[in-house]
């Protein structure tokens, strides 16, 4: 099903649209999951006072809300991150697991090199700067999915920081046209995936499953640029597509290769930022989307109600589509962070700095990888717009959907019709086909030669336009048998 | 477990906050408060059964105060012991895994292949549901 990437701008009763203006970052340190600040000069709950949005005067209606994202993508690698063991979705428990990943005494962790090339595809596609020297630490907290009791990753000083992420948005007013907006990225960083816990309550017992355990992980940190459900889905939407297109991650949300947690605030624009809640458990792009949105409103309901919120973590349940607070008893998280002595600087290369005499495997070239990277989507929607002369609304809508840029090329590259026809039948009526019966594009019993054909008796006017539509939607079903000018001698009753 | 408790004593995070070194005494006589203990026993789950292992551990610290008789001004900090070595970058192959049978050994109780764990994180007794200590 294709993930609306285009919906009207966010519209609602009770709060405006406001970003908060650039540079006024969140104050960071969740109890669980955010990487803590503390070398950054930006303190952990604990101690940092915490920004309570005043109570809201009576008639007060305007608020803004502030959404920052942390999105873990899993490399799409063959073994994992520290440790030779295969990366495969699923498999026999614990059959994907190597002394390393079951956290035995003795082991040592190596890095994996594809990991860090998908780190620094990820890191330039975003416009980041990459740290030509990044450091690996450690998290420590206990939980039986984390066999080490820590998790290695890049607090102190990740391989990329400070870059960009560019969404569309629908305009509404104008139609086709698509507004870009740009959320900051903080960092990318490098880190190890946790196992699984499947839990029986019937028991009262955990049963662990370590095939996940070790895999690598790209964590993308998006700034709180985003106000809303709308955006901070199309953002994630537009970064699933950069990754899959880079082949850095399958990033499929249905299969755990993308996970997003969100911190979400409201205030009053020119006040304080309020309160932080981090809402996690969130499988689609869909769910956080309304997940946002409904955590925007219960803490707007909340204050204006005289209540307060509270600095905790919420769960999003699906079936009754709230979020519930997850409250754990120990609430308080000290992650205790600390040079992962294991593992020396990592260090990366460019054009102008490559070492000479040294094993060409062991070297990562930054300019070497940007030179490699692919036609980045934001591109390609870009050279639609102009090859084509589509709106940008249809660009967008070709590249959401599996296999349908493809198709369209196929079909253009086929035909002698003109591109905006083209562009018209794949996007209304072939695509409607699909939506109707429920395909996905390579399911279609419909090639794109039988499409071209189609729009070759259009475009000669052999059959009419009329006669075309008249039988549509139920002419596409025609094109799976050859076609022939007879099929279509139907006397058409209207004469447009 | 006294043992384990000096050697933890001795890792100071680095970078970050400095916590209970800051309050003892710079003459090496400082005191841990019980709120310390609670609070290192739920981090690093070690257990400072006895007196003695406080003092201990508060000696320990008091030789670790040491370190900052020395003038470290405009000295960049050391990252690790391994800081100018060479990361070694592995190939992206599978070499390793398929052994759960000798994995599943290590544990206390099994269910198909699964290893077995209390459910969530059982929180630790707070101080005053503890027992005191033999020794006071």
């Amino acid at each position: 099903m294709a993930a609306p990437v285009l919906r009207r701008g966010c519209r609602g009763r009770l709060w405006a649209l406001a970003c908060v203006d650039g540079g006024s970052c969140h104050g960071r340190g969740a109890p669980t999951g955010s990487p803590s600040n503390r070398i950054r000069g930006q303190s952990s709950v604990a101690q940092q006072p915490l920004h309570t949005a005043q109570k809201p005067r009576k008639g007060e209606h305007n608020w803004a809300a502030v959404v920052g994202l942390e999105i873990h993508a899993q490399i799409s690698s063959n073994s994992k991150l520290f440790s030779g063991s295969q990366v495969r979705f699923s498999a026999p428990p614990n059959s994907l697991v190597s002394f390393f990943d079951a956290s035995l005494p003795g082991t040592l962790p190596v890095l994996n090199r594809r990991c860090v090339e998908a780190a620094v595809m990820t890191g330039l596609a975003l416009n980041c700067h990459i740290n030509k020297k990044s450091l690996f630490d450690r998290k420590h907290y206990f939980y039986a999915d984390l066999p080490a009791g820590y998790q290695i990753t890049q607090q102190r000083l990740p391989i990329a920081v400070n870059g960009s992420l560019t969404y569309g948005v629908s305009a509404g007013k104008e139609r086709g046209q698509v507004i870009p907006k740009t959320v900051r990225v903080k960092q990318i960083q490098l880190e190890q995936d946790s196992g699984k816990s499947l839990h029986d309550d019937l028991r009262s017992q955990t049963l662990i499953d370590l095939n996940r355990a070790g895999v690598g992980l790209l964590e993308v940190v998006l700034e709180p640029d985003l106000s809303c459900g709308e955006e901070a889905a199309t953002a994630v939407r537009e970064l699933q597509l950069i990754l899959q297109t880079l082949g850095t991650s399958q990033a499929n949300m249905a299969e755990g290769q993308l996970r997003v947690d969100a911190n979400i605030s409201v205030h009053h624009p020119g006040e304080p930022l309020g309160v932080r809640t981090e809402v996690k458990n969130l499988n689609s792009i869909r769910f956080l989307a309304k997940a946002i949105d409904y955590e925007i409103q219960r803490q707007i309901n909340e204050l204006e109600n005289g209540g307060e919120i509270l600095n905790e973590t919420r769960s999003f349940h699906e079936k009754l589509g709230c979020t519930v607070s997850m409250r754990d008893k120990e609430a308080k998280q000290d992650y205790r962070f600390m040079p992962e002595p294991n593992l020396p600087p990592l260090l990366l290369y460019d054009a102008t700095s490559l070492p000479i005499g040294t094993d060409p495997r062991q070297v990562i070239d930054i300019d070497h990888i940007r030179e490699t990277l692919p036609e980045l989507p934001s591109v390609t929607r870009e050279r639609l717009v102009q090859q084509y002369g589509m709106l940008p609304e249809h660009s967008f809508t070709l590249l959401n959907e599996v296999g349908l840029l493809e198709f369209f090329q196929n079909v253009i590259k086929e035909t002698r019709a003109e591109p905006k026809k083209v562009t018209s039948w794949v996007l209304n009526i072939f695509l409607g086909y699909l939506k109707q019966e429920n395909l996905a594009v390579s399911e279609s019993p419909v090639t794109p030669s039988a499409l071209a054909e189609l729009l070759d008796l259009l475009d000669s006017r052999t059959i009419s336009s009329a006669a075309a539509k008249q039988v549509c939607p139920y002419s596409l079903q025609f094109l799976t048998v050859p076609l022939s000018q007879e099929m279509f001698s139907v006397t058409p009753q209207c004469h447009h | 477990m006294w043992a384990r408790a000096l050697w933890l004593g001795l890792r100071t995070p680095l970078g970050g906050p400095r916590g209970f070194t800051s309050k003892t005494d710079p003459q090496g006589s400082g005191r841990i408060t019980a709120e310390m203990i609670e609070h290192l026993e739920r981090l690093a789950l070690v257990d400072f059964g006895s007196r003695e292992a406080v003092a201990r551990l508060e000696k320990a610290i008091a030789f670790a105060d040491r370190l900052r008789a020395v003038d470290t001004d405009g000295v960049e900090p050391m990252e690790s012991v391994l800081e100018d070595r060479c990361l070694y970058l592995r190939s992206d192959n599978v070499v390793e895994g398929n052994c759960a049978d000798e994995l599943l050994q290590n544990s206390h109780r099994v269910v198909e292949e699964y290893f077995v764990a209390p459910p969530g994180n059982i929180p630790l007794p707070k101080l005053d549901e503890q027992e005191p200590f033999p020794h006071s």
